[in-house]
């Protein structure tokens, strides 16, 4: 591994971490460049695979929504590289707290396709078993889980392993005390966490302006957590980003604080209209960054972009999609009295009276001759 | 493998030797609660290498009631973490922790500190392994001083209780002596459920025997009093003030069956239904305000359940629905002998 960056240097205000510009060129960057150095070109081609399988996953289940399958959805849409650049840095034994947004980390972790929709078809609370993904289930309460991944990190420091908790969290989630107050813990025992706040500028409505009247990436030294500030749109300079992080955290030299600057290209959920508080110029100049273009740019420029490459990455997005609208439109309804299940891990007597009382409802309807599905609904207004 | 699985002489003696560290109870020794606290601890520690104790200054200082004290002496720095002070980090950190396998023992200082906890503990702790549908348990227990009478300043005297009972995916207990004390920490630390442990605190330099014993279940009501007219139920610092009036009301030919609660969620109903049925009156009493208080769910509960053995309307003697009062007013707010005497008086329509 490269030598590490001393931390009397990132506790500077952090430069502003490029690898590639807007045109796919690469930006000379020594400091960072030799910690992408084993990315050639089979490594950025499953990148691109990466991004644009991910940005194919997020439109379809937009798509979802729109067609009454899904509840609502996040979309991800402009902030693929942020996601893929960090989560393919990761080892399995690392751990990730995220928000709700992270569907493209999840994708990365290998959570099953359907799983990524399962919360927001009304199924479950969650989509998957965290211990066979290594990755938390999703907080939705704004910047919880950053403390979760402290307390993990500091369960890894405990028992001597270099696995690693990374926690995604965006950028209205810094002024949430839960944030402010993992910084101050992971200081103070410098325990093995990342913090990678994705700055999508927008917190809904609320521009990034009104969380923070400096770059979010300054907050961080402050806690005493050196800061990396990287083009949230370059999935070469997150990636470096991250491993730079990573090994800081791995060699005992404490948490990391990286704010990928990216832009939200969607709405909030598909519950919004940003139309209402979004300039459209914002929209088209941040349309000129594409995380997905600038790669691909790349990847023309050094002769990879192959038509059987091109069609090859179409046909991966297109069935990764395909087996993602088959799964979650045939992802069954859970039975009307699992709501009462897992609520606790041994019985609990005044739960199970209940239980049973409206098992009991239920059933008077079904010797009534009723059918389930009837029962389940006149069951819900009792 | 749950608490009722353990053989209730799981506590017996540990074997070490003579030149090891830390010494779980092996006797029944007289201690004060917060001793006896001491002990669940140390002995939970010694059992489980996953245990480990989070909160404010309880480490070097011992916890400002020294609950904690001399733990990070034996155990170190790595079991007995003093956190800086954050307390809805010192639960989050906690939730982290059980994502890795341990099971945390965290002290919020004093019962009016909980709130900035308020989020992780209802919206995290609670509701982790039901989000997960079953595949992430939080077997975190959260130590609470509860209650007033300690004249203390605001904030330290409250009885939150209420708020966590409301919250599903919570088991919520309250200790009233030395031995339940002992006993149903080291039941709430081994249980893979959170528990909200609540402590007497001005019961904590009380003392009385513990023997190294789980006893009976945490989630049982115990009748401490016998009795056959009134049924007088309670937890916490209340019960030893309920076995005063109820040892009073026996001067007077009054017979007071006073139940210590223990379990605020889930309450025993059928320890107390069998008890109602008995004496077919009820009176509840705790510190917490009167709204929405523990005392409201166990009358309209018991009135569900035996309304026809209700020879009286039920009574609750609480504290009012203000704010908890300034130092010199809170004997006026706190349920006493007398307030509950009248308390009984009025369920006895006397």
């Amino acid at each position: 591994m490269p030598e590490l960056i001393p931390d009397s240097d990132l506790l500077q205000p952090p430069d502003f971490i490029q690898l590639l510009d807007e045109d796919g060129g690469r930006v000379p960057n020594p400091e960072f460049d030799r910690w992408v150095r084993d990315i050639g070109a089979t490594e950025l081609g499953a990148l691109y695979d990466d991004l644009v399988v991910v940005r194919r996953l997020d439109v379809e289940a937009t798509a979802l929504q729109r067609q009454g399958e899904l509840g609502l959805w996040p979309p991800l849409l402009g902030q693929e590289a942020a996601q893929i650049g960090s989560a393919r840095a990761l080892r399995p034994d690392d751990f990730v707290f995220s928000s709700y947004r992270e569907n493209a980390v999840a994708y990365c972790r290998g959570v099953g396709l359907t799983d990524l929709v399962k919360m927001w078809r009304g199924s479950a609370q969650s989509g998957w078993d965290p211990a066979s993904v290594g990755m938390a289930v999703p907080a939705i309460i704004i910047g919880a889980q950053t403390l979760h991944a402290t307390g993990w990190a500091l369960g890894a420091q405990f028992d001597g392993v270099d696995a690693v908790a990374v926690t995604y969290f965006g950028d209205g989630a810094t002024s949430e005390g839960d944030v402010n107050e993992a910084m101050v813990f992971a200081a103070s025992f410098q325990v093995p966490v990342v913090f990678f706040c994705q700055n999508n500028q927008w917190a809904i409505s609320e521009p990034v302006g009104l969380q923070a009247r400096v770059h979010i990436a300054n907050r961080a030294p402050g806690f005493g957590i050196p800061a990396l500030r990287v083009d949230g749109n370059d999935v070469l300079a997150v990636m470096a980003a991250t491993r730079v992080a990573l090994d800081r955290a791995r060699s005992g030299n404490g948490p990391t604080f990286i704010e990928a600057v990216t832009y939200r290209m969607g709405p909030h959920t598909t519950a919004d209209d940003p139309t209402r508080y979004r300039d459209p110029a914002d929209l088209a100049a941040w349309a000129k960054r594409d995380p997905i273009l600038r790669l691909r740019r790349l990847l023309e420029a050094e002769g990879l972009f192959t038509p059987e490459f091109e069609a090859a990455v179409a046909a991966h997005a297109d069935a990764a999609a395909a087996e993602l609208r088959a799964g979650c439109i045939a992802l069954p309804d859970p039975h009307p009295l699992s709501v009462f299940d897992h609520v606790y891990t041994t019985p609990q007597a005044t739960l199970d009276g209940q239980r049973d009382g409206y098992a009991e409802y239920l059933a008077s309807f079904d010797s009534a001759g009723s059918t389930s599905s009837s029962t389940s609904s006149k069951g819900a207004s009792v | 493998m749950t608490i009722l699985d353990r053989s209730p002489m799981s506590a017996a003696p540990l074997r070490h030797p003579a030149t090891s560290g830390p010494v779980g109870l092996t006797d029944t020794t007289t201690l004060t609660l917060a001793k006896a606290i001491n002990a669940g601890l140390r002995q939970a520690m010694l059992d489980d290498p996953k245990v480990v104790l989070l909160g404010e200054d309880i480490g070097t200082l011992g916890g400002v009631f020294r609950v904690t004290a001399d733990l990070l002496r034996e155990f170190g720095p790595h079991r007995v973490i003093d956190t800086p002070l954050a307390e809805s980090a010192i639960i989050g950190t906690a939730v982290g922790l059980a994502y890795r396998g341990y099971r945390p023992v965290c002290e919020i200082q004093f019962d009016g500190f909980i709130f900035p906890a308020f989020d992780q503990i209802v919206s995290q702790v609670a509701k982790l392994h039901y989000r997960s549908q079953g595949s992430v348990r939080m077997p975190i227990t959260i130590r609470v001083p509860f209650g007033g009478g300690i004249g203390a300043a605001e904030h330290h005297s409250e009885s939150p209780e209420a708020y966590f009972a409301h919250t599903s995916g919570l088991r919520v207990i309250a200790v009233s002596d030395p031995q339940d004390a002992y006993s149903l920490l080291r039941q709430a630390i081994a249980s893979d459920d959170p528990v909200l442990y609540f402590e007497p605190k001005r019961r904590y330099h009380v003392k009385g025997e513990v023997t190294p014993r789980l006893g009976s279940p945490m989630q049982q009501a115990v009748v401490v009093t016998p009795g056959s007219q009134v049924t007088l139920v309670t937890y916490g610092a209340l019960v030893s003030v309920a076995r005063d009036a109820a040892l009073a009301a026996a001067d007077e030919g009054v017979s007071i069956e006073v139940i210590d609660l223990r379990s605020l969620s889930p309450v025993d109903y059928a320890t107390v239904e069998a008890s109602v049925r008995k004496t077919g009156r009820l009176v509840v009493t705790h510190e917490a305000a009167q709204s929405g208080g523990i005392g409201g769910e166990i009358v309209a509960s018991l009135t569900e359940r035996c309304f026809d053995y209700l020879e009286a309307a039920p009574v609750r003697v609480t504290g009012f629905d203000t704010p908890y009062p300034p130092a010199k007013l809170e004997r006026h707010y706190l349920p006493d002998l007398d307030r509950i005497l009248a308390g009984v008086d009025r369920v006895l329509g006397r």
